[in-house]
């Protein structure tokens, strides 16, 4: 067989995967037809192919789907949670909205240095502000983690902060506000900023 | 039957999970037997058919579900059976002394899975000699060895299952037959 060409071989192939051309048939069934050797060739490997195709089919043991079912995930709330997102985009899109906004709200909140509003006749005394008797403050006055005496005359609001808030026989034209928890904050800074919003409208 | 997989498919993706037992049902006998064809042990073909049903189930969305069902599934268990064999290297060292012995070792310990002798192999069973000539393969031979007559599948499906190009397959079904065919003839 050693003399035969290897495109014998190959042909063998060709006809067993049943992509053959009739060309390379002819040619095979010719060459078999004189050569014993490759005729056993072609023997051998159908017997071969016939061979592994008399394997028994095999059965998957008992129970196997039952196993399968219990290996599969139970915990399938990462994909309800998917699926609930992808139902629901505008509370979604409102949540992630929420959220951006009470980031930009608690980083306005007050830190805990000290601040005061500036207006020409305040006194600051430490972390007291104080509006001297007889004096009159045109404007709003915001404190910030201080404390805010008034003696005198505010023409305007005054909020203060973390902090107090002493008055007893001052005059304050506008609101009093006191500020000390987080959520207090947030209010205030939601009423303000509709406040500004409708400014807005007004003008 | 693809139209009552895709069926199902659409179920589970809806989130029953029972829908996903008939599809277990349809293909358990096919994906097992790869399996088992491919590593020649029954526990690890339970366990390898079982996981390659857990990864369709986890990874079902990803299936295009305008190409044959079982293409993909079939392709996971492939992948996972070569994955199997190349990980079998032992993981641990044949000639270190086996405690509480005195001078032995592993290799006394194990069966060879070398060649057996030939009276040994003349006397078995057609269908246990079937098992040991295809397990002798080299697994690239294997495996198309294995889908192209066990599971009488076409060239083009095995060439998607396995990845590779049409050619490819052809290439290593020719190598793979003429490698049995000397296997069966040296005996």
């Amino acid at each position: 067989m050693s003399t035969c060409p290897q495109y014998i071989v190959d042909y063998m192939h060709e006809y067993l995967d049943g992509d053959i051309s009739r060309e390379h048939e002819q040619q095979l069934k010719k060459h078999l037809q004189v050569c014993s050797d490759c005729r056993q060739h072609m023997q051998e490997l159908s017997d071969t192919i016939a061979f592994v195709k008399s394997a028994a089919h095999i059965t998957a043991p008992p129970h196997f789907e039952d196993k399968v079912m219990q290996r599969l995930p139970k915990g399938k709330n990462r994909v309800g949670i998917q699926k609930w997102f992808r139902r629901h985009p505008i509370i979604v899109a409102a949540a992630v909205f929420l959220l951006f906004m009470s980031a930009t709200m608690l980083s306005n909140y007050p830190s805990d240095e000290f601040s005061v509003t500036t207006q020409p006749n305040l006194i600051v005394d430490g972390q007291t502000v104080i509006v001297p008797a007889g004096e009159v403050v045109k404007g709003d006055i915001v404190v910030k983690n201080g404390d805010l005496i008034i003696e005198g005359e505010v023409d305007g609001d005054v909020t203060v902060i973390n902090g107090q808030y002493m008055a007893s026989t001052s005059v304050v034209t506008g609101q009093i506000e006191e500020i000390d928890q987080v959520f207090e904050w947030l209010w205030f800074e939601m009423k303000d900023m509709a406040n500004d919003f409708m400014a807005l409208f007004k003008e | 039957m693809d139209a009552l997989v895709n069926k199902r498919i659409k179920q589970v993706l809806k989130g029953d999970q029972n829908a996903f037992s008939d599809i277990v049902s349809l293909y358990q006998h096919k994906l097992y037997q790869i399996c088992y064809r491919m590593l020649g042990n029954k526990q690890e073909a339970e366990d390898i058919a079982q996981e390659a049903f857990v990864r369709a189930y986890i990874n079902l969305h990803s299936f295009d579900q305008k190409r044959k069902f079982s293409t993909w599934l079939y392709r996971i268990a492939t992948n996972l059976c070569i994955d199997r064999i190349r990980k079998k290297k032992p993981d641990y060292y044949l000639d270190a002394e086996v405690a509480g012995t005195e001078g032995l070792n592993m290799y006394s310990q194990i069966a060879s899975s070398e060649q057996l002798p030939e009276e040994t192999v003349q006397q078995m069973e057609l269908q246990e000699r079937i098992q040991y000539e295809i397990s002798r393969l080299p697994d690239k031979y294997r495996s198309v060895i294995v889908l192209k007559y066990m599971e009488e599948l076409s060239l083009q499906e095995i060439s998607e299952i396995l990845d590779m190009p049409l050619g490819t397959v052809k290439t290593r079904i020719h190598r793979g037959r003429e490698a049995l065919r000397k296997q069966l003839n040296n005996l």
